[in-house]
């Protein structure tokens, strides 16, 4: 398969995907349970794409020293009510300076 | 989008008594969900200049890197397809998993149709900005209109300022050099927690399923093709739904809580609003579970 029609199809793909959930019908949201289920999948969703780019690489767990750190700090950052782009450079800066210092 | 904010500068509206409030609606309520919007749009937007040059390292031109992040328009896809032309993996799975991986968005605009409440024309263009970002900066505001206002500035500056550092990335890619140098790999999941964090801290039920989905997807991820685990860890949502009941009465005071005080703050437009999207049925619902954030949300957004 050529690349030009894997990014056509992907980009169809994933935009039927987005208009798919705009358009179903919003009585299934009726039920309290479905609608508590859509409510907490964006925090089950997100929380596994951190861990996934905080700990995987491809299919391979890693433990990478300067990634944990700026996590670790936003992580710190975020206890102390650092505004938002606040907590973004220091995690940045804190991975950035250690790449630095360690080569 | 651009003529929100607009309406709050809008002179003398805001004091000039409550009868002309339906005209013009209160400057206040706005500005936060559109001052988060930006902070996430430009912050993650500018990541764009990674996924640019990792797509011509691995192999795709830079019309291709621009056509992805243009039409797709949803990174951890963009991502996941280039990871397998990069690896010379099949196309064809390489595909399907990008396009599973895009699968959540479907559950975000699940989530968000309520709230956007778009048809035609604009729900075309709308559904093309169902995207992490989008969903969590419109999710965590304290009402509809927040919600609405933080989405589209969200999507605006987001979408430019993805495609042009795409388009940056892709053109530098040979002087960029590893973009790890910067710590620009740290932004994706900075990003993320940073928006989480509000819901994360809010609730027992949030916790517990945060808690749930990160293992089952680092579990996941040596078993399964990358985008899987993550897809996945939607089960995680269920633990959620399990509460016992004194959760959910914990989590419903917190909204009313915050919802009182959001209204009070704001006036009464906003509670006005909130009554009336009682009639629609989701609105109530949306309000009570976006309320339980919105207080946090403007502490650990506001940029």
């Amino acid at each position: 398969m050529n690349t030009w029609i894997a990014v056509l199809a992907t980009a169809a793909g994933c935009y039927a995907l987005k208009l798919g959930g705009l358009v179903t019908p919003q009585r299934i949201l009726e039920d309290p349970r479905v609608r508590r289920f859509t409510e907490l999948v964006p925090v089950a969703l997100l929380t596994a794409l951190v861990a996934v780019q905080t700990f995987a690489a491809g299919r391979a767990l890693e433990l990478d020293a300067p990634r944990l750190a700026g996590l670790g700090a936003a992580v710190a950052a975020l206890l102390l009510r650092a505004p938002f782009l606040v907590v973004l450079v220091i995690a940045a800066g804190t991975a950035a300076l250690l790449r630095l210092l360690t080569g | 989008m651009t003529a929100r904010p607009g309406h709050r500068t809008s002179p003398g509206t805001a004091t000039s008594g409550p009868g002309r409030g339906e005209g013009s609606p209160p400057p206040a309520s706005v500005r936060p969900a559109v001052r988060d919007g930006l902070g996430v749009g430009i912050s993650v937007g500018v990541s764009g200049l990674a996924f640019g040059a990792a797509a011509v390292t691995a192999g795709l031109s830079v019309a291709q890197a621009c056509v992805l992040s243009l039409l797709a328009f949803t990174g951890a896809s963009q991502f996941a397809l280039i990871g397998v032309v990069g690896g010379g993996g099949n196309l064809v799975a390489g595909t399907l998993g990008a396009v599973l991986l895009g699968a959540r968005n479907g559950l975000y605009g699940l989530r968000l149709a309520g709230m956007l409440r778009v048809r035609g024309w604009r729900r075309l263009l709308s559904a093309h900005v169902v995207i992490d970002e989008t969903t969590a900066v419109a999710t965590g505001q304290p009402d509809d209109r927040s919600a609405r206002a933080g989405f589209y500035t969200t999507a605006v500056s987001l979408y430019l300022a993805w495609n042009l550092s795409t388009l940056a990335g892709a053109v530098g890619a040979a002087r960029i050099g590893d973009p790890r140098t910067f710590g620009l790999d740290v932004l994706g999941p900075a990003v993320f927690l940073a928006l989480l964090w509000p819901r994360l801290t809010a609730g027992r039920a949030e916790a517990r399923v945060a808690v749930a989905a990160a293992v089952l997807a680092i579990a996941a991820t040596p078993l399964l093709p990358p985008g899987v685990p993550v897809m996945l860890a939607a089960v995680a949502a269920l633990a959620g739904l399990r509460a016992p009941a004194r959760d959910r009465t914990a989590d419903g005071t917190t909204g009313g809580t915050t919802g009182e005080m959001v209204g009070g703050a704001a006036g009464g437009e906003t509670a006005a609003e909130t009554a009336g999207d009682a009639s629609t049925g989701s609105g109530t619902g949306d309000a009570e579970a976006a309320g339980g954030t919105a207080g946090e949300g403007r502490k650990g957004l506001g940029a």
